[in-house]
This record gives structure tokens, C-alpha cells and sequence, in this order.
């Protein structure tokens, strides 16, 4: 046993060296015109054998630490909730007091913080819609932002050229977005597990370079600007009104605030996420619901039981993409400006990770899964350098203590009477 | 209600099933049985639309089957428990069984469900677990049930036998019985030929992909080939 320890610990301290001396040891810079390969100094080297010489103690007793550390409680989160009786029962009262609580929320606190919870509730959009695909159905989407970055792009390009307002484009956003994951999903669907995920990787390729490459339109990476910003019923959150616009705080007869125009964003996001909650369990109530956790259980056997899986899987893709369809039409909103720089492989990774993080088909899980994603990097500010390294450490840690996600999934089943 | 007439089955440029003919009456059990790789689960698959005949036909209820896509198939009053049981593990007993009525009625599913429920007391109180937390017997009246929750009439079962206890194998074979007393006709693919053949009405055995025997279930298990390949001596 200690042998065995002894060997991996030797091992891994073989592979820390290797890694550390390549990625910290030496360092290429430029002089004048040359480039030099520089070493570290002293006090890095000291760091860096610091390191290793953990990584190989830590290997080495491993199982005296496992046993140490196994009385240290686990974050239990199913002990705190209420008992399954009392849950149901307070459950609407709950529902209506959060509800009513992202209403009042924003008009007591700053600017900023309003902005980031508006983010936030994008990722749960986008979270919410990538759950049904890699969640619900298990079709492995790694393109996911490709969604995303078509309905962006909708808008921008309806609002450039055709002047259409936000509310129009919403539902055209998403219906485009619909439309391409339909497109997509017909060769697509026939591939399972790690092909499908390359083509879908390959896919959230296509639209980038697509979008950064076709110039005449997209305006390439230079992106589009100067998006219009949604209106309430016809009334701007601009200080200045457009010819023949009124603006909201004429209308009301109050000041100019420019956190008005924040909050109304914010609270139109606060819709949509509820908008798409509200038609995403409906749906998981439904048969077609059932169905495709059936088809992620075993294709086989749903096949066997008449169902057809290619309109099953492609209802879950369409659906999902059209909810990153509207996701993408409100970013595109928000932001005002919009370049394919946005919507790069790592947004993708990101949404994955909310997805997986919360717990594979879990909705609570996933809106909680996106605070702590957006709202872990906002206040780790400081290590922004460091952002993939605490990001990747979150993986780990979550893949040892909670396998299963934050809140792993409770279907909703109906009682025999 | 189930002919199949010189059906030919090829996968890729191999092929799996040689001029087959059979044919299961309404109210009959027939087993079709032969050794590993003889073509069962193939002439199986291949009544289910996946893979297609190359030629041949298949009508059930005299209307040609072969050609339409398999989910056409599956809703034409014929149900199959596939080989290796394939419950949904991470769904619910009644979650399975709702699948299994999908293109139902409310009603018609839940008038159902209890006549299932009847046939299977132990579904009932495992209504609520998770079927991948059964043990095998259970997850084989699982398959069985879900294939019932359509009211189909015909059903194909896929070796409900495989790697299940003595004991559970003989309750498995009485359920087919009452099954087929409530009248559902019944084609039964078995490895298990002594047991299969006790129930059948005929039977049918399988060799490299051709139908080299038939018979009436007593019959069969008297020949003296089968008594050889299949029975040990």
C-alpha cells in the first residue's frame, strides 16, 4: 500500500517538475530585437520545488489524509431544506416571495450590482436552455454559443438594417436560433456521444468564423454598434429622445438617471428568465418531457416503444437553441455593441460548466450553478489572471466532493391516487 | 397475424437470414429458438424495421409491415421487450410504464396501468423507486409491463430469460402464459428451449440463419435433434 503511494507520489512530483519548469521555470523574452530564454530567479525555484515537494508529501500519505479529513463534514445541502412534506407546502409561497423579491431588489442597491445580476441572468437563460440538450435529453452540445450568437446577431442586424424594434426581434431571434439548431440537428442527430460533441464543437466554430469573416455584413471583427435599446412601450431610456420619440423620464416627469435604463434592462431580463422557467416545465411536465430523458436512458428502448428519436432529439435541440436565441437577442440589447469575440469556445465551456455544476438536469441547480459562475469571477477581480486556474480548481474540488452537482435533479412524477 | 414470408436479412455484405418463413396465429405462443448467433434476435430486429428485409415480406394482421420505419411499426398494435431488459434505470417504475403508453389517452393509460399493476403486485410497490435500483427479475416485469402499457396484440419477447435466477425464470414464463390466457398473441425468441417449448403452442428453430425445424411445441421437445443441440442429449 505505501509502496503503491510511494510509486504515485514519485509520479506525479515527476510530472509537477515537468510542468512547473516548462510553465513557470523558464520564461522566453525580448531584447531589443532578439528573444531570450530567461530562467527563474532564485525565490521562483524555491516556489516552485515548494510545490512539488506538497504534490509528492500529499500523494504519499494520501490515504492518512483521506482518513483525516473524512470527519470534516460535507456541504450537505439536502439536510438543510425542509422536509419533503413542508417543501411542497411552502414551495408557491417561496416561489412568489423570490419572484416579487427580484422586483424590488434592484431599485435598493447599485448600479453595478444590477448590471451583474442582468449578466446573471442571461447565464441562467442560456444554463437553462443547454440543460434541456445536455441535461434532459444527454445530447453532448458543445456549440452551444453558436445559438447564442445568432440570435445576437438577429437583433443587431434587424435593428441595423431594418430598423425593427428589440420586441419584434425577440421572437424572430429565438425562432432563427430555432431554425439553425433544426438545420443543424437533422445530419447531426445520427451521431452519438463524442462525435456529436465534435461536430457541435465544429458547428459553434462556423458561425464565429462565419460572423468574423463576412465582412460586408457582419462588419467582421469590427462587430456592430450602436444596437438599439429595447423601449417601453415606445418610450427610450435615452437623456435625449430620437426624432420623434419620447423618452421615459419626460414621460413620467422625473430626471434623467441612467441607472433607470439599467433597470429596466434588468427587469426585462427578470421576464424572460421567468418566460422561459415557466415554458421549460411546462415542457418537462408534458410527454415529450419524459421522452427525452427516456432517450437519454436508452435509445433502444424507446425505439422499441414506437417513439422516433430524431423528432425527439430535435425538439430538445430547437428548443434549446431557442432559448439561447433569446438569450442572445437580450445580450446583443444590453451590450449595444456585439463582435464574434463574444461568442468564442470558452462561452461555450462556460454554459457546459453551469450545466454540469448544477447537476445534470436539475433547473435549481443550474440558476445556482450561473450565480456562482458570474458571480465568483466579479469578485475575485484581483486574480483575473488566475481566472481558468480558479476555474479549473472548482472542477476539481466539485468532481471530489459533489459528483452529482450542486442540486442534483428531482424529476417531477405524478402520484397514483 | 404475423407472416413472414422468405424474408432475407443482410448486414452490410453478411447475411444474417437465409429465406425464413414463419408464421404466429392470433392467440398462439410460438418460440423460435436456436443457438448463439443463429439469427435470432436478428429475425427480431428485422420484424421491427431495424434492419430492413432485403426481400421478402412481413405482414401482420395481413398488412405488410416490412418498409415502414420502425416507429410506424411499434404502433401498429405490436409490442417488443427488447433483449437485456432496457428499462430507463434513472427513471421511475411509473415513469417506465407511462413511456410505454405514450401514444395514449390519458385515460386509456391509467385504465391500463392498473390491469399491469394486477398482472404485476411487486411493480406496484416498487411503484415509486427507480428502476435501475431493481434487481433483474423485476426489471424483466418491468419490460414486460412497459411493452403491455400499449394494449398491443402481439408481442415479441427477446430472451426474457437471460440472466435471470430459476426461480424467476419459471414465474417469467407463467406471466407469458397469463398473457397470452387474456389473449395476446405471443413470439417468443428463447434460449432456454426446454422451458420455451413446455408453454409453446409450435415452435421453430432457428440454425445459421434458416428455419431448419417446426413443430408443435411437444414435438420439438421430443425430436431427437433438438433433444441433441439444445437440450443436452
Amino acid at each position: 500500500m505505501m509502496r503503491q503511494n510511494f510509486y504515485t507520489a514519485f509520479f506525479a512530483a515527476g510530472i509537477t517538475l515537468i510542468l512547473t519548469c516548462l510553465m513557470v521555470g523558464v520564461k522566453l523574452t525580448s531584447e531589443g530585437t532578439e528573444l531570450r530564454v530567461v530562467g527563474a530567479t532564485a525565490a521562483q525555484w524555491t516556489w516552485i520545488f515548494g510545490g512539488i515537494a506538497i504534490v509528492f508529501l500529499s500523494q504519499l500519505f494520501r490515504d492518512q489524509i483521506s482518513a483525516a479529513t473524512a470527519g470534516i463534514p460535507r456541504p450537505n445541502l439536502e439536510a438543510i431544506l425542509p422536509a419533503e412534506s413542508v417543501r411542497s407546502r411552502l414551495k408557491p409561497w417561496l416561489i412568489a416571495m423570490v419572484i416579487v423579491g427580484l422586483f424590488i431588489w434592484p431599485f435598493m442597491v447599485s448600479r453595478g450590482s444590477v448590471d451583474l445580476a442582468t449578466l446573471t441572468l442571461i447565464y441562467i437563460m442560456l444554463g437553462l436552455g443547454l440543460n434541456i440538450v445536455v441535461g434532459l435529453a444527454g445530447l453532448l452540445d458543445l456549440g452551444y454559443v453558436a445559438f447564442y450568437a445568432i440570435g445576437a446577431y438577429t437583433y443587431a442586424l434587424l435593428s441595423n438594417y431594418f430598423g425593427l424594434s428589440f420586441w419584434i426581434c425577440l421572437p424572430i431571434a429565438a425562432l432563427m436560433a430555432a431554425l439553425f439548431g433544426f438545420v443543424l440537428g437533422f445530419p447531426v442527430l445520427r451521431l452519438r456521444g463524442d462525435y456529436l460533441a465534435i461536430v457541435t464543437l465544429g458547428f459553434g466554430e462556423i458561425i464565429r468564423i462565419l460572423l468574423n469573416n463576412w465582412t460586408s455584413i457582419t462588419g467582421g471583427p469590427n462587430g456592430i454598434s450602436g444596437i438599439e435599446k429595447p423601449t417601453l412601450f415606445g418610450l427610450e431610456f435615452n437623456r435625449r429622445a430620437s426624432d420623434g420619440g419620447t423618452t421615459f423620464h419626460d414621460f413620467m416627469g422625473i430626471d434623467y438617471s441612467s441607472s433607470y435604463k439599467v433597470i429596466f434592462l434588468y427587469l426585462i431580463a427578470v421576464v424572460l428568465v421567468l418566460a422561459v422557467l415557466y415554458v421549460i416545465n411546462r415542457l418537462m411536465r408534458m410527454p415529450v418531457g419524459r421522452a427525452w430523458e427516456a432517450l437519454r436512458e436508452d435509445e433502444i428502448a424507446c425505439r422499441s416503444l414506437g417513439l422516433n428519436r430524431t423528432v425527439i432529439k430535435l425538439s430538445a435541440f430547437t428548443i434549446g437553441a431557442s432559448t439561447a436565441g433569446f438569450a442572445g437577442c437580450f445580450f446583443a440589447a444590453r451590450q449595444g455593441f456585439i463582435s464574434p469575440e463574444s461568442f468564442i469556445f470558452i462561452e461555450s465551456a462556460i454554459i457546459l460548466a453551469i450545466v454540469v455544476l448544477g447537476g445534470m438536469g436539475s433547473q435549481l441547480g443550474v440558476i445556482l450553478a450561473a450565480i456562482v459562475m458570474t458571480i465568483l469571477p466579479e469578485l475575485a477581480r484581483e486574480f483575473q489572471e488566475y481566472r481558468m486556474l480558479l476555474f479549473g480548481l472548482l472542477m476539481v474540488l466539485m468532481m471530489r466532493w459533489r459528483p452529482q452537482g450542486l442540486l442534483p435533479s428531482k424529476r417531477p412524477h405524478m402520484e397514483l391516487k | 397475424m404475423l407472416q413472414i414470408n422468405n424474408v432475407n436479412t443482410h448486414y452490410g455484405p453478411i447475411q444474417a437470414l437465409h429465406d425464413v418463413s414463419l408464421e404466429v396465429k392470433k392467440g398462439e405462443i410460438v418460440t423460435l429458438i436456436g443457438a448463439n448467433g443463429a439469427g435470432k434476435t436478428t429475425l427480431m430486429m428485422t420484424i421491427c424495421g431495424d434492419p430492413q428485409a432485403t426481400s421478402g415480406e412481413i405482414l401482420f394482421d395481413g398488412k405488410p409491415i416490412s418498409g415502414m420505419p420502425t416507429a410506424q411499426i411499434m404502433r401498429q398494435g405490436l409490442a417488443i421487450v427488447p433483449e437485456g431488459r432496457r428499462v430507463f434505470a434513472r427513471l421511475t417504475v411509473q415513469e417506465n410504464l407511462h413511456m410505454g403508453a405514450y401514444f395514449r389517452t390519458k385515460a386509456e393509460y391509467e385504465e391500463t396501468l392498473e390491469e399491469v399493476l394486477l398482472l404485476f403486485p411487486r411493480l406496484r410497490e416498487r411503484i415509486n423507486q427507480r428502476a435501475g435500483t431493481m434487481s433483474g427479475g423485476e426489471q424483466q416485469m418491468l419490460a414486460i409491463g412497459r411493452a403491455m402499457m400499449s394494449k398491443p396484440r402481439m408481442i415479441l419477447l427477446d430472451e426474457p430469460s437471460l440472466g435471470l435466477a430459476p426461480i424467476i425464470i419459471q414465474q417469467i414464463f407463467q406471466i407469458i402464459q397469463k398473457l397470452r390466457d387474456d389473449g395476446v398473441t405471443i413470439f417468443l425468441v428463447e434460449q432456454n428451449a426446454n422451458q420455451a417449448l413446455k408453454i409453446a403452442d409450435r415452435g421453430y428453430v432457428l440454425e445459421n440463419g434458416r428455419v431448419v425445424l417446426s413443430g408443435s411445441g411437444a414435438d420439438l421437445l421430443d425430436d431427437e435433434n433438438v433433444r441433441k443441440a439444445y437440450l443436452g442429449g
